[in-house]
């Protein structure tokens, strides 16, 4: 679907241990200019990121003395108070729960709604694969009013099925436009060797495309539960609740209930950065990959 | 898709789907008639009953996602347009039937047409200053040099943060005293310091600046993918007529690059008009206004002062407003890339 980014162009072996001249990219190799330039970047893309680190470890007195400066001494408290409140706690089970089924569902019902209109062949596949894609004009923020007031009614306010469902709703379109072309890409000539063997199609579903489709099935995966655990806007007017509350949710009211505190916001913050960051860290390619086919198409 | 803007790539991403996969499936269309052929045959030794089986599989597999996608996106989008026609405040019945006045009211609101404003400045500012910054750390990261994937990984890490984890952290190093104004101070720009986010005057300037740092990463996630597809041999060739590394990203690598900047930018478009969780934390919109969006503004009068009938016909105006200049930009920008696919020598040739 798209190449990995972190893989060199072809042609251009991953030399980073041991730089050596190669061809017209090794001129930077040596400019320290281009070192220069790329500490730069570092600093200003990292530092907040370490300065909500470093000020966790802070007092408030500290960093009224001197905003920018290193722990002197190294205070554990903030960390400590948040780490032993059943909030937080509370807010980053919930962010996982919710996260998780809109997760699972948007990978089921999209593979299952791709399958068909990629590999059947039917009067109006078109039109409802152009019913599924032109769901992507839609923001959410278009719909927010409608759909709260729906989600009034039914009773799902303060439920962790009315965050959810319509974001795995709002994530469909997408999850079916990357993976129908995926399933359109496999051979036909599988299908005919299945369907010889006496599987059905549906047999074909379960044995053959669903594990054939698990790469596209995980980057789709990944996007669905990054958006869902950064999502803000539909919790924000969902869960009014303290108890349901996600972890973004939980990070806005801690920083203003607690303006004061700058060290504890700080501190709060920076755990609240930790489970996006690792689940990057190890998603990368993942998420990257798609972001990069979704513009690739 | 302003819940979080971390979502809007995806979505935003997709808007151009519509258009591109509807081109594809057309294209591809002449190219599946082995499919159909097998099909064909299917159908021919089939009998009846293997043609409602068919049809009761099409729709046992397709049945959920259609009954989610309709209830939670379909219908909210046709009710928001049918609210929009009514003064409403969410309870009690909805009678009050006012026609168009919503929108006239809309649009004769001075908030409401500066926020479209500030909409269409976030825009552009956007794109002017992520553009070139972009492209330069793209090129950056494209050179064999040490340390090249862990920079890749940082460059992308305030785009993986939630804009509300991301919006407290900079809450904070801009508050009165915080580390911006330490910073200013220790290198003798002390007068510098400013109410970032107190003053009307620059608080969407602060936001921009906040955006950037936020966004950054993806336009250089891009543009590195781009700069993958563009042919090494190329490269060797313009060095064997001896151009400078200057000449080759301004004459190949820049001009190759054409049609991934094109899309990027369709992305960034879309998601400055619905920008919402960023704003949302700064400022609310405020000081006075000044940072005020179409979405912050939608959020202000619908749910936190019950003008739910109102508040819809600022909805059906956001997504009316980005419709249209997606469309414009669809006809006036993509469509060379539609016309030509990334068939990068052509336009080398061109």
């Amino acid at each position: 679907m798209s190449a990995p980014v972190v893989t060199p162009a072809p042609g251009r072996p991953v030399t980073l241990d041991a730089p050596r001249r190669r061809g017209g990219n090794a001129a930077g190799v040596r400019n320290p200019l281009v070192y220069a330039a790329a500490l730069v970047v570092i600093a200003a893309t990292l530092g907040p990121v370490v300065y909500a680190v470093l000020g966790g470890f802070r007092s408030n007195a500290q960093l009224a003395a001197d905003p920018v400066s290193l722990p002197d001494p190294w205070v554990t408290t903030n960390f400590m108070n948040v780490l032993t409140s059943v909030s937080f706690w509370r807010f980053a089970f919930n962010s996982t729960v919710i996260a998780l089924v809109t997760t699972v569902i948007v990978a089921v019902f999209g593979v299952m709604a791709a399958y068909p209109l990629a590999r059947y062949r039917f009067k109006g596949r078109e039109t409802l694969t152009t019913v599924f894609t032109l769901g992507l004009l839609f923001p959410l923020t278009v719909a927010i009013i409608p759909l709260f007031l729906m989600l009034r009614d039914l009773n799902l306010t303060n439920t962790f099925w009315g965050v959810a469902l319509p974001q795995a709703a709002f994530a469909l379109p997408m999850t079916i436009v990357i993976l129908r072309p995926f399933l359109m890409a496999l051979p036909q000539e599988l299908e005919e060797a299945a369907m010889l063997d006496g599987t059905s199609r549906v047999g074909f579903f379960w044995r053959i495309v669903l594990p054939l489709s698990a790469p596209g099935l995980v980057t789709v995966g990944v996007l669905a539960f990054v958006a869902s655990w950064n999502s803000y806007l539909l919790p924000l007017l969902i869960l009014s609740d303290p108890a349901t509350q996600t972890l973004p949710l939980g990070v806005a009211t801690f920083s203003s209930e607690h303006a004061q505190d700058t060290a504890g916001v700080l501190a709060f913050t920076s755990l609240a950065m930790i489970p996006a960051l690792v689940f990057f860290l190890a998603m990368e390619k993942r998420i990257v990959n798609g972001l990069q086919g979704a513009v690739k198409g | 898709m302003a819940d979080d803007v971390t979502a809007r790539p995806a979505s935003a991403a997709a808007e151009t789907a519509p258009i591109r996969d509807g081109a594809r499936a057309v294209d591809q269309a002449p190219a599946r008639s082995t499919a159909r052929a097998g099909a064909g045959r299917r159908r021919r030794a089939g009998s009846v009953s293997t043609g409602t089986r068919k049809r009761l599989e099409i729709a046992f597999f397709v049945t959920p996602a259609l009954v989610l996608f309709v209830l939670f996106v379909v219908v909210p989008v046709v009710q928001a347009v049918r609210y929009s026609t009514f003064r409403w405040n969410g309870l009690g019945p909805m009678d009050d039937f006012v026609g168009l006045k919503n929108y006239a009211n809309a649009l004769r609101d001075q908030i409401f047409t500066d926020a479209v404003m500030n909409n269409l400045t976030i825009v552009v500012l956007s794109i002017v200053i992520q553009l070139p910054l972009g492209l330069a750390i793209a090129l950056l990261l494209n050179r064999d040099m040490w340390g090249r994937s862990a920079m890749r990984v940082i460059i992308f890490v305030p785009y993986v943060l939630a804009e509300v984890v991301a919006g407290v952290v900079w809450l904070m190093l801009l508050q009165p005293g915080g580390m911006v104004d330490a910073v200013l101070e220790s290198v003798g720009l002390g007068d510098l310091t400013q109410l970032w986010l107190g003053d009307p005057e620059i608080a969407l300037y602060t936001v921009m600046v906040v955006l950037t740092w936020k966004y950054l990463g993806l336009a250089v996630i891009l543009f590195l993918a781009g700069l993958q597809g563009v042919p090494t041999d190329l490269y060797e060739a313009a060095q064997l007529d001896g151009a400078s590394w200057w000449q080759v990203q301004r004459r190949i690598t820049i001009p190759l690059l054409g049609p991934t900047i094109r899309t990027w930018a369709f992305l960034s478009m879309i998601g400055s008009l619905q920008l919402f969780d960023m704003v949302w934390i700064l400022t609310k919109g405020g000081p006075a206004n000044s940072t005020m969006t179409m979405a912050t503004y939608l959020i202000n009068q619908g749910t936190n002062r019950g003008l739910y009938g109102y508040a819809s016909a600022v909805a059906v105006l956001l997504f009316g407003i980005s419709l249209v200049l997606a469309a414009f930009y669809q006809f006036f920008v993509l469509r060379r890339d539609n016309q030509d696919a990334p068939k990068p020598r052509k336009v080398v040739a061109r």
